[in-house]
Order: C-alpha cells, then structure tokens, then sequence
C-alpha cells in the first residue's frame, strides 16, 4: 500500500541535541553535571564571557560530532570551522554564539524510519555543533515579570544542531524520525533524553505547496507531533478558505495544543557571520576511520541481529531495540531463560507496564525478570501472577519471592492444582463417566493425569481430595 | 631616587636595599606624576614587595616592579581598558602573563592608561584623559599602550606590558622613546587579555633596554593551552643578545618612507641603517607592493572583530550599566553612556562591514588584502634577515591635534598595520632625536624569529647612546 499523502503535506525538522554525556562543557572545562546545582555554579571566566577570556574547542565533543555524523551515514568536513552568529540577548554572554555555518562538521546523510507505507528515508541536510546559551528565569509571566533571573550552568553546553530535509509527510513520521533519532543518540552514548531540555525542535510545515510554517522550541516528541497536526488542520483551513499561507515564525502552546504566531515580529536577522578568529581549524578527516571504529551496533543492525540470533518476532525485535537500555535489559535476560519467552515478557509486558507509568527500564532488575519468567515456566505461577508482581515491583517495590509470599500467591500452587484438574476433567470426559458410573480406578487414573499435569507438585492425596470436591460440584447431569 | 633604572639596576638596588623600598619609590614617583600614565595604583604592591624580599626573591623578576596596561586582566585589580563601561569591574581571574610574571617574582604597581579599549594612536580617547608625553608634555604619549610607554619613559616602572594590534606597543615606544616589542602572533598567550581585534593582536613588553625586552619574554613567552592560537616556541630571548650583525642582511621597504614622513624621521633611520652597515650588515631596497592597502584592510578586519568583540559589555553582568525598562533598552543605554565616540565609530563601522551585501565588498576583501600583505612579508623576508623602516612617519604630535580627525590618526598607523597583518615580530627602539622628541627605528622579522630582530636592536643599542637620553624629569 502506497501513501498518497493527500494533502501535500511536508515536514522538515531542526533538532537541537545537548550532548549532555560529555563530562565537559564545548569551550571550557566547567563539568556539565549542573541538572540539580545551584544557579551560576558550573561556570568559568570562558562560560560567562568575561573579558579576555578564550574559548578551547574540547576534543571529545568533536569526536561526540563526529559518532553523531557517521551514525547519520553523513558526509564527515575535513577540518573543523567555527563561526561567530552575532546576536544580543541576555542569556549570551559574549554577545555572540560560537557555532559552525558554511563548514558543519557532517552533512548529507540519511536515516531510515517506519514511514506510513513501510520504510522510508528521511535526509539529513546537515549536523553542526554550536554552544548552548544560558537559561532565562522569568519572575512570573513573562509579560508581568517583575524581572529576570540568567542562570548560566548551562552556558557552553555542546550542541549538535540536526536539519532534515522536509522529507516526512505526516506527524506521525515526524515524530517516529525523533524516536529513531533519540534511539541512535543514545546508541551511541553521546545523549541522554531524559535530562531536561536535552532535545529542541523546530519543525517547518507545509501543505500543498505552500509556503512553509516555522513552529519553534518544540520541546517533546508528542509536542513536534501535536504541533504538525495542528499546523496541517490550521494551513489547509486557511486554504480552503481561499487565504494564502505566509511565511512565518510560530510558537507552540503545548498546553493548549495550539500553534501562535510570534507576538513580537520576527526581525529580518542579519547574523553577522565571521569566521570565529579565537579558533584554530581542527583537522578531523583523519579521525574518521579511527571513530568508525568505535561505533556501536545501532538500532537497525541490532533489530536484524535479535530476529536472527534470539529468532523472536520483527516486531517485537523493533520494540527491543528502539531503546538501547530495554535492548540492554532483554539481552540480559534472553542469556538466561528462553528467548522467546524473554521477548514476550520485556516486549509485550514489562515495556507496557514502564509506559503506562512513564518511566524506564532501569526502574526493574534483570534478575526479578528472570525469576518471574521461570516462575511461568516452570508453572509454578501464573501468567496473571507475573504481571501482578510486575507492577507490584513498580509501585510499591520489593522482590519476587517475597510478593509471591505477602500476596498470597503462594496459593497459586492451589491454582495450578486446580488448573491441572479443571483440564484433566475436560479432557478425559470417558473417564470421568466411568468414576461417576461407579468404576473406582478411573479415579486413580484421573489423579495421575493431574500430578502429570503439575510436574509432580502435588501430592497424591491432595489431588485426589482436589479432585474428588471437583466432581460432587459437577452439575448432576 | 631617580627612576630610570633598567632590570640589572634594579635588582643590585634590591640586593643593596629591598624590593619593597624600589616599589615604595616608584610608588612615590607615580603619585607625584603630572603626566596620567596610571589608571590604578596597585595599593598591594608594597607589601607584596615585602613578601618578595621575605622570601628571598625567587625567580627572575624577583621584586622587579612593572606596570601593565589596562587592557590585561588583573585578579583583584580593576581591569577597565580605559572606558567607562567597565568601571567597577575586577577580574577574577589573571591573565596568563600576569600568571607567568607573579611565578617570576615581579611586582605589579598598577594599570596603565590606554586609548579605549585600545582603540587610538594617542591615548587621548582614554576616559581617564590622555597621558602626556614625558619629553613634551604638550605632546600625545602615543597609543594605545601610552601609559605603558609614558610610564617607562617617565621612570615609573623599569618595565611594562603593553598590546599591539596595529601598533599599540611600537607607537607609543617611538614616541616616548622607549624599545617595545610587538611579537610574533602566537608567541604570547592573549588568555586574559581583553580583545580588541583578536586575529591581529599580541601582548608585547616595554623597557628602557632591548635585554629587558628579552628578560621579560623569556617570561612571558611560551605556550598557553587556553589561547588556541598559542603556538609552541623554543626561544631562549637573553641568548639572542649578541653584538654582531655582520651576517645581518637588511631590507628597507621604499613604500614606508612615503608622502608625510617628517624629514627628521627619515634622515634618522637612515643614519641607523648606515651604522648597521659599518658594523657589517648589508642592506638593499625591497619591495612590499601591497602595502598602500595594509592599513585599509587591517582597519577592517580590526574594526569588524571589534564590533563583535565588544558586543558583551551590555551592562547584564559586570562594569556599568544603565538601567532600562527592558534589558534591551538597557544595554542600549549601557552602551550609549558607556562607550566612547572613537569605539562607538569602530563598532559601527564594524557591524558595516560584516553586514550582509557588505560582508564580501569589505570584510572578505580586506581578508584578501591581508594574504597578499603576508605574501609581500614572506617574499621579502626570504631574501633578507630583517626589515628596517620607520616605527611612526612623525614624532610624537599635540595632544588635540588629529582629535577630531579620525582618519589623520588612522594614518599615522601606516608603517605599523601592516605588521600585524602579517603576524611577524618587529621592535622599535629609539634612534635619534628631533627637536628633543624621540625618533623610533623599526626591525621586522620573520616569524617567530624574535632572536633576528633582538640581535639587531642589541647591536645597535650597543654601539648608540640614543637608549641612555632621558627626558627632563617630570616630576
Ligand atoms: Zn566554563
């Protein structure tokens, strides 16, 4: 099936990525461990801009570039160029931002997402590093703020800047080329999304060859896909309506779901673009084959690998490996109990419970997985009994063994007795009759099928007990 | 005392006396100063002194006094590059070569005055008024590093550091008759240093003698891994101070003894050229034919990093500032009230020449201007050793005169621009006099070949006595 794409729509993304897994800031040696410090307390006389000061390009950043480059199959630069993007604005403390413009460090590269009609393949135009500003405090709105607080922890922070061509026809590619996007990042250990404010997005969307709407500092994935949506309903009205769509900066209110335009008219910026002369050019062609190396197994390799290695679904390969940690976690587990079943538990089960509660993986232990699934398999519990100590673990922690016990689901042996027996009946509905019409041998036929049935567990006696207050409540036909 | 003293006699009068007693004097002798070559007084310095001389003066600057230019940040000590938009501000932090020279031992006496934010040939845009000219104080100190200059002429610090970025360091030692050196670029680290035109400038000392020229470089020269364009050096300055050029091969560049050169000036260095010739040295004339366009294009790459250089003084976290209903509002106040004209007209022109439709016409082209500039050096120094020419086409002039004449002042950078387009080192040292104002000789070299140019100065102190003229004292 082929999407048509009825309404011309196009999407292209710019996300800003922190390279937030670097010890280090871009310029300076202030450690970017700042998410819970005190304001203005990971700073230096380079992150604040004081006079005299001079920026140092940190080598690990570069290389961080350059992972991010080659994962997006891009095009490497040959030597580092740093430019200065002339702009006044509080939180910039040099009065200009230190970023890359006519030389990015990586560029024409391509990444693969599942489209609307299978694989499709979203280009990348270019990735380029640039330093974070710092992070403006209003007291209280920003239109009646009394006034406003810089905190510059974040000041110099490496970004990589990553443009797309508009090549996603809908928000839903959108938001799966950020999926796949954030998935490779932390493939490569270069990001960690869950910090706050480690990706920005800007989308451009356009409809039926209209002019294109920028919807800027999207700060969540769901928010890029909700901002698309109303973008799309908000042009094609415009142009049912017989309007045309203009050029235009938007901002997104993520708690209303609404796109507005920019109060203040976006001023025609001239940046002012010169050739950041505090910089010397850093010759990174070389480094390429030596970062190659280093680069992990990304997700798409690693879906091909687990379908072949662990012979589990494609699809639930594709929910084990959009996550590097989930994909961790089941790989741990799959060397210890069955595969298949380890998929099942991580993929269908585990993972639902984590969304449901909006947290990750490293919130369950590899060992109480394991010991739930053999559990199960050893029938020593139910299906039911596993997910209830599932989310048991989640929301009020503890082990296995000890849930089993404080809930009572020790009595499971019980249940697993009685299982064996309800199945024992209903397969043997002959011997049954036979018991009924008098024959006492069929029942001692009917308690081994059951101590069969439970691999031995119960007794002979209790079974036969079982099976015996079973048949007097069996309707008398 | 008198306060004429070079590093060797300051340290026998340390080894007499103390090193706090020389600071207490220079301190003395800057307080009775009629000619503002100070913008702060270091009031720590005498018992920094004492320390020193506690200590057994360590290192090779040990108790020497120094006066340091106002562009370079000092740990504790107001830093304002001589505008009022930093006023009240205190570095945290030093600069690499204060670093370098606290770990030699020297004695910081204070910050000297400076055209605004080194922008200027006379310190007369200074927002603490021009120094004056020890040897005519009707006369500009030169610029930008005046006070630096003014101060070692005057006696009141044996030695400075000044910055050079078109010739601020050159300049105001031609006038004040006074050596200084503009090095190589990468020599020294500019960490701390407050920019002005970054591609383009280096911090470079100031003394009364070529051998302090050396001692100071020996420590302050080197590699500095937070200035990225520092460049590792081998250098061993002092051992360059040998009297003998008969090796010497000298070029003498025709287009920087051109229209405006005072007659004075020019009869004075060709006198120093013929003198290196009788202690053997060859010279013949050379061509640098991108020259008439050096001064151009360094003004505009200069201006243009300015304009983005200076972009941080806003008022937001440090200096002054100018309260507004918005910060933009602000920030324009703050850089209205606190920005001098001539740095107002840099960063204008500045923001001109990088702006887009100009960028290419402007900006690009003088980057052009300057590859061709740096070729005519790199040819010219293939064949000989060193370059000799004119440090200023004039003596020191009035303060006032070219005040209202921006591009007369501009134009009096003709002989120095092109020289740190180039990124070459190059010395002026005093060679004669006119009208008892110094004259200043200047000797370019190849990069990172600081050794020719030390060699040559020595030679020539050695075998002249203009080094030993005074003015009358000042105080
Ligand atoms: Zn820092």
């Amino acid at each position: 099936m082929v999407y048509e794409n009825p309404d011309g729509v196009k999407i292209g993304l710019e996300i800003h990525v922190q390279l937030n897994k670097l010890n280090t800031k871009l310029f300076c040696g202030c450690s970017t461990d700042y998410h819970n410090a005190e304001p203005n307390t990971h700073v230096c006389p380079v992150c604040l801009g004081l006079p005299g000061s001079l920026p140092v390009l940190n080598r690990k950043a570069v290389e961080f570039a350059l992972k991010v480059g080659l994962a997006l199959n891009c095009d490497i630069v040959e030597q580092t160029q740093f430019h200065r993007k002339n702009y006044y604005y509080p939180d910039l403390p040099k009065g200009f931002q230190t970023t890359q413009y006519d030389f990015p460090i990586a560029g024409h590269g391509k990444v693969i997402i599942d489209g609307e009609d299978g694989e499709r393949i979203i280009r990348i135009t270019r990735a380029h590093m640039e330093e974070d500003p710092g992070k403006l405090m209003h007291m209280g709105s920003i239109e009646k703020s009394k006034g406003t607080l810089i905190n510059y922890n974040r000041s110099g922070m490496t970004l990589i800047e990553i443009v797309t061509e508009p090549d996603m026809r809908s928000p839903k590619e959108a938001r799966r080329f950020l999926d796949k996007l954030r998935s490779i990042l932390e493939y490569l250990d270069v990001f960690n999304g869950d910090l706050e404010g480690a990706m920005r997005v800007d989308a451009n969307v356009s409809v039926m060859g209209g002019d294109r709407v920028e919807v800027k500092n999207i700060s969540s994935h769901k928010g890029v896909e909700k901002a698309a949506l109303y973008e799309i309903m908000r042009q094609k009205n415009f142009i049912r309506r017989g309007d045309k769509v203009v050029m235009e900066t938007r901002h997104f209110d993520e708690a209303r779901g609404v796109t507005l335009s920019m109060r203040t008219k976006e001023e025609e910026h001239d940046y002012r673009y010169f050739p950041e002369p505090d910089l010397v050019p850093m010759r990174v062609a070389d480094w390429v084959p030596g970062v190659q190396k280093t680069l992990p197994e990304l997700p798409d390799a690693k879906r091909d690998r687990f379908m072949r290695e662990y012979r589990i679904a494609d699809m639930h390969a594709k929910a084990l490996t959009s996550d590097i940690k989930v994909a961790d976690f089941y790989e741990h587990v799959a060397l210890r109990v069955c595969p298949g079943a380890a998929a099942v538990w991580v993929a269908d089960i585990l993972k639902g419970e984590l969304n449901y509660r909006d947290i990750g993986v490293h919130a369950f232990k590899v060992e109480d997985m394991i010991e739930i699934i053999e559990l199960v398999i050893g029938n020593k519990i139910t299906e039911r009994s596993g997910v209830e100590i599932i989310r048991t673990i989640l929301d009020n922690g503890g082990t296995p063994k000890t849930i089993v016990k404080e809930k009572g689901l020790i009595k499971v042996e019980e249940d697993i007795i009685i299982k064996a027996v309800t199945e024992t009946l209903e397969e043997n509905p002959e011997a049954l009759q036979d018991y009924l019409d008098g024959k006492e041998k069929s029942l001692n036929f009917l308690v081994g099928q059951v101590m069969k049935k439970t691999a031995g567990r119960s007794d002979a006696k209790t079974t036969r007990k079982m099976l015996l207050e079973r048949i007097n409540k069996l309707p008398q036909k | 005392m008198s306060g004429w003293a070079n590093i060797s006699q300051v340290k026998e009068k340390i080894t007499q006396g103390s090193a706090e007693d020389i600071t207490t004097s220079y301190l003395k002798r800057i307080k009775k100063s009629k000619i503002n070559a100070y913008t702060t007084v270091w009031e720590g310095a005498a018992e920094k002194a004492r320390e020193i001389d506690e200590q057994g003066h360590n290192g090779s600057l040990a108790g020497i006094p120094i006066a340091i230019k106002d562009n370079i940040s000092t740990k504790g000590i107001s830093t304002t590059c001589s505008s009022k938009i930093l006023q009240g501000y205190v570095p945290p932090y030093d600069a690499h070569v204060i670093e370098r020279l606290k770990d030699a031992g020297a004695i910081i006496l204070g910050k000297t005055n400076m055209d605004e934010f080194a922008m200027g040939t006379s310190t007369e845009s200074s927002c603490y008024g021009p120094t004056l000219n020890p040897w005519d104080m009707e006369r500009v100190s030169g610029g930008s590093s005046g006070g630096s200059a003014a101060a070692v002429a005057a006696g009141e610090a044996p030695i400075a550091l000044g910055s050079d970025t078109g010739g601020s360091v050159r300049c105001p030692a031609a006038f004040c008759g006074v050596v200084g050196l503009k090095p190589t670029y990468g020599t020294i680290s500019r960490y701390g240093l407050i920019s002005y035109a970054s591609s383009l400038e280096q911090i470079g000392p100031l003394a009364t003698c070529v051998a302090d020229i050396a001692a100071l470089m020996d420590v302050i020269g080197g590699y500095d891994a937070r200035d990225s364009t520092s460049v590792k050096t081998e250098t061993v300055y002092k051992d360059a101070l040998v009297d003998n050029v008969s090796d010497l091969k000298i070029g003498v560049p025709a287009e920087y003894f051109g229209a405006g050169i005072d007659p004075a000036v020019e009869s004075a260095v060709w006198d120093a050229i013929q003198l290196f010739e009788e202690l053997g040295a060859s010279w013949e004339q050379v061509s640098l034919p991108h020259t008439p366009y050096a001064l151009a294009a360094c003004y505009i790459i200069a201006m243009s990093e300015a304009s983005s250089n200076l972009a941080r003084f806003d008022g937001t976290r440090y200096g002054y500032r100018k309260e507004g209903e918005n910060w933009h509002v602000m920030a324009s106040r703050t850089r209205a009230e606190g920005f001098g004209a001539e740095v107002k007209r840099r960063i204008l022109l500045g923001t001109y020449a990088l702006s887009a439709g100009y960028h290419d016409k402007y900006y690009l082209k003088a980057l052009r201007v300057r590859t061709l500039v740096k070729r005519d050096f790199d040819l010219a120094l293939k064949e000989f050793d060193c370059l000799m020419t004119p440090t200023m086409p004039v003596p020191a002039f009035k303060l006032g005169e070219k005040v209202d004449d921006p591009l007369a002042l501009y134009l009096a950078d003709v002989n120095t621009v092109p020289i740190n387009l180039a990124g070459v080192p190059s010395i002026s040292l005093p060679c004669g006099y006119t009208d008892g104002l110094p004259i200043g000789l200047q000797i370019i070299g190849k990069h990172f070949d600081e050794a020719t140019v030390l060699r040559a100065a020595y030679s020539f102190e050695q075998n002249t006595e203009h080094h030993t003229r005074r003015p009358v004292e000042v105080v």
